[in-house]
């Protein structure tokens, strides 16, 4: 059974602006957004039968709701994330905290490198690929490849909008994408496109990409997504997978869905 | 050029890194070596590639770096010199670097400074205050004079392919008796007549430095030689005894180690000849006032005292008398030879394994140097020895002298 980590939006808000989606005057509504939140937490659970466990919110840090940013972890193996924007730098302890209170070795990276954890590192059963240059650094990806003895490709990207890799780039349980290519660099795309056939690989349409379709989380042959991105669910359900559309709004206004909150523990 | 070294690694080659950032580099403007690639065996091995950039300025440099950086290259680490004080007169301490003949800078308290008139097979002398640097030779070092160790915090550049495009552009010191030669001495006698314009102009004191051997008279050359030097083409002469014996020995009795250089016969006791000359120079008190005096009046020997051409005489083991300027002791003729070579732009090697090879170890490799000989051993020796910008030209000194005179205006 697959589990994620999750955290509760009790003290969500946009407090500041570290990404262009983040408008302090745009706030988010704390009813909406836990209803949301609790019916990501309903299909998961319910729905799909993932086992959750929760983080304790912290006031103050209103984006640790977004687990997906605490670090990476694979086969007892933690490394905590680093976070380029002090405002989200105090959430680290935390997250470290939680690491070592259930048991993972806790590796830390270099002093100055800047790596926001399964926001940027996505994993294929052959290699894992690794975002860099708008949040972690690429010299993040030499360290995370000794640690856990993976091969990395790193790919750039190139629009502020989709900072994170996971805002852009999905990868499927069988080995399919979900990716929108304006994300990356003319390089990056190339990779991609060498290392996934094409008939494996959805390139999502402008609309659906802005809304986050690939910010999805993926738990065998099921899709959790947002909702309005009606030609990803067609792709997916033409390719044997289940989608779940959620209406995640409020914590779109943040730059962040489904995937963002959540982080897989196995 | 400024360059600097950068490294890169990860999975650069699968993720297009290295192709990426070399593309960069070219893009803005940059040039690249890759000096190092070592590709991971394993999927999870990591590649690692060493890229040394060049840039015409140092803020196009800049430029660059900044636009690879993000990419994961690192600048490598500029450290300082290591220096260590001489234990004795004479002796470099342990580990000392070796020079080439190349432009050398070592990198002191953070500053890059350059290394003056390099010269192969030397080391590096570093003064405090005020701060510079020298090529010493290890013989001159004094017992604490600081000298620069390991290899960490010094850089050599490469030599750059000289503007004009003549026979010295091509850098190429094959040697071969069969290659044309018409083409290397009228590029010879261009360079001259450009440095030689330029003195008169006032513009610098750009200097031509002849190095020869006493077959030059034996083969004809002196007289083609002495108008060149007379017609102010060549700004200073190495040779040994032999070289200035047997000039004077032409000038006083006609002769050439005993050969009419007319008739080309052997005179009765012409094997004297060069003997007495020496005597009689040595009686003078030296060649200037055997020139002077009138006694020499003509010959190489007499255009370089007319002239004001600074002679280098250096012994061998062989010479007889010697001449009264003749430094016998080697190493003193070493730092004689080294001292005349600021401002040297051009050298001509001609007629003389030990001058030729001598001259060229102590040339900096920025000077386009031309090596005549009849033997083709002597242009590939003095390749081999280092001195890899040389042109080689096999042919006789004779032939190349009475060409290149021609070429500069002779009428003989």
């Amino acid at each position: 059974m697959s589990r994620l980590l999750m955290c509760p939006p009790d003290y969500y808000g946009i407090e500041y602006e570290i990404n262009p989606w983040m408008r302090v005057s745009n706030q988010s509504n704390g009813d909406r957004a836990r209803t949301q939140w609790q019916a990501l937490t309903q299909v998961l659970e319910k729905e799909i039968g993932t086992k959750l466990e929760f983080m304790e919110p912290v006031p103050g840090l209103p984006d640790l709701v977004f687990t997906a940013n605490a670090g990476v972890l694979h086969e007892g193996k933690a490394v905590p994330s680093r976070f380029r924007h002090p405002e989200r730098q105090r959430e680290e302890r935390h997250f470290i905290d939680w690491f070592t209170k259930k048991g993972y070795e806790v590796i830390n990276l270099d002093a100055e490198i800047y790596f926001e954890g399964a926001g940027d590192l996505l994993e294929f059963p052959e290699f894992w690929i690794g975002g860099y240059r708008q949040r972690s650094d690429i010299r993040a990806y030499d360290q995370l490849s000794t640690i856990f003895q993976k091969k990395i490709l790193t790919v750039e990207l190139v629009d502020q909008r989709f900072y994170h890799l996971d805002t852009c780039f999905c990868p499927l349980s069988n080995g399919e994408l979900l990716y929108f290519p304006p994300a990356f660099d003319a390089y990056a795309q190339t990779v991609i496109a060498s290392h996934v056939e094409q008939n494996k690989r959805f390139a999502v349409p402008n609309s659906e990409g802005e809304r986050f379709a690939c910010n999805a989380v993926c738990i065998d042959r099921h899709v959790v997504l947002p909702t309005g991105c009606p030609e990803t669910m067609e792709w997916l359900t033409q390719q044997g997978y289940t989608p779940h559309p959620i209406e995640l709004e409020e914590f779109l206004k943040a730059g962040g869905s489904a995937k963002c909150l959540t982080l897989a523990l196995d | 050029m400024e360059s600097q070294t950068v490294t890169l690694q990860g999975h650069i080659i699968d993720s297009l890194i290295l192709a990426k950032v070399v593309d960069t580099i070219v893009m803005l403007g940059g040039t690249f070596t890759l000096s190092e690639v070592t590709v991971g065996t394993k999927r999870e091995d990591l590649s690692h590639a060493k890229i040394h950039i060049e840039a015409p300025t140092t803020e196009l440099l800049q430029d660059i770096l900044t636009a690879i950086q993000p990419h994961g290259a690192v600048v490598e680490a500029e450290q300082d010199c290591m220096v260590v004080p001489a234990p004795a007169d004479g002796i470099l301490p342990e580990d000392f670097y070796a020079t080439s003949h190349l432009s050398t800078q070592i990198r002191w308290q953070g500053n890059w400074i350059d290394v003056p008139q390099p010269e192969m097979d030397l080391a590096i002398l570093v003064k405090t205050s005020p701060l510079s640097a020298h090529m010493i030779p290890m013989g001159s070092v004094k017992k604490g004079d600081l000298v620069v160790t390991g290899r960490k915090g010094i850089r050599v550049f490469p030599l750059e392919r000289p503007k004009e495009r003549d026979v010295f552009g091509f850098m190429e010191a094959q040697v071969s008796s069969e290659r044309p030669h018409r083409h290397i001495i009228a590029d010879v006698a261009k360079r001259m007549k450009t440095i030689q314009q330029r003195r008169q102009e006032g513009k610098g004191s750009a200097k031509v430095l002849f190095a020869g051997g006493p077959a030059i008279i034996h083969a004809g050359g002196r007289e083609a030689l002495a108008w060149i030097i007379e017609s102010g083409y060549i700004h200073v002469l190495f040779c040994g005894n032999a070289l200035a014996a047997h000039d004077m020995e032409a000038s006083l009795y006609g002769t050439s180690l005993g050969y009419n250089l007319g008739i080309g016969r052997s005179v009765p006791h012409g094997h004297e000849h060069h003997l007495r000359t020496i005597n009689r120079v040595r009686a003078l008190g030296s060649i200037q006032k055997a020139v002077e005096s009138g006694i020499i009046k003509e010959g190489i020997m007499a255009a370089c005292v007319r002239k004001g051409v600074p002679i280098v005489l250096a012994g061998t083991i062989r010479d007889d008398g010697p001449l009264p300027e003749v430094i016998t002791d080697s190493i003193k003729a070493q730092e004689a030879m080294r001292a005349a070579l600021p401002g040297v732009e051009l050298a001509l090697l001609v007629a003389s394994t030990l001058h030729a090879v001598a001259t060229g170890n102590l040339l900096p490799a920025s000077v386009p140097t031309v090596c005549v000989d009849i033997n083709p051993a002597v242009p590939t020796k003095l390749s081999d020895r280092g001195s890899f910008q040389a042109v080689g030209l096999v042919m006789d000194s004779s032939s190349f002298l009475r060409e290149l005179a021609r070429e500069l205006g002779w009428k003989g």
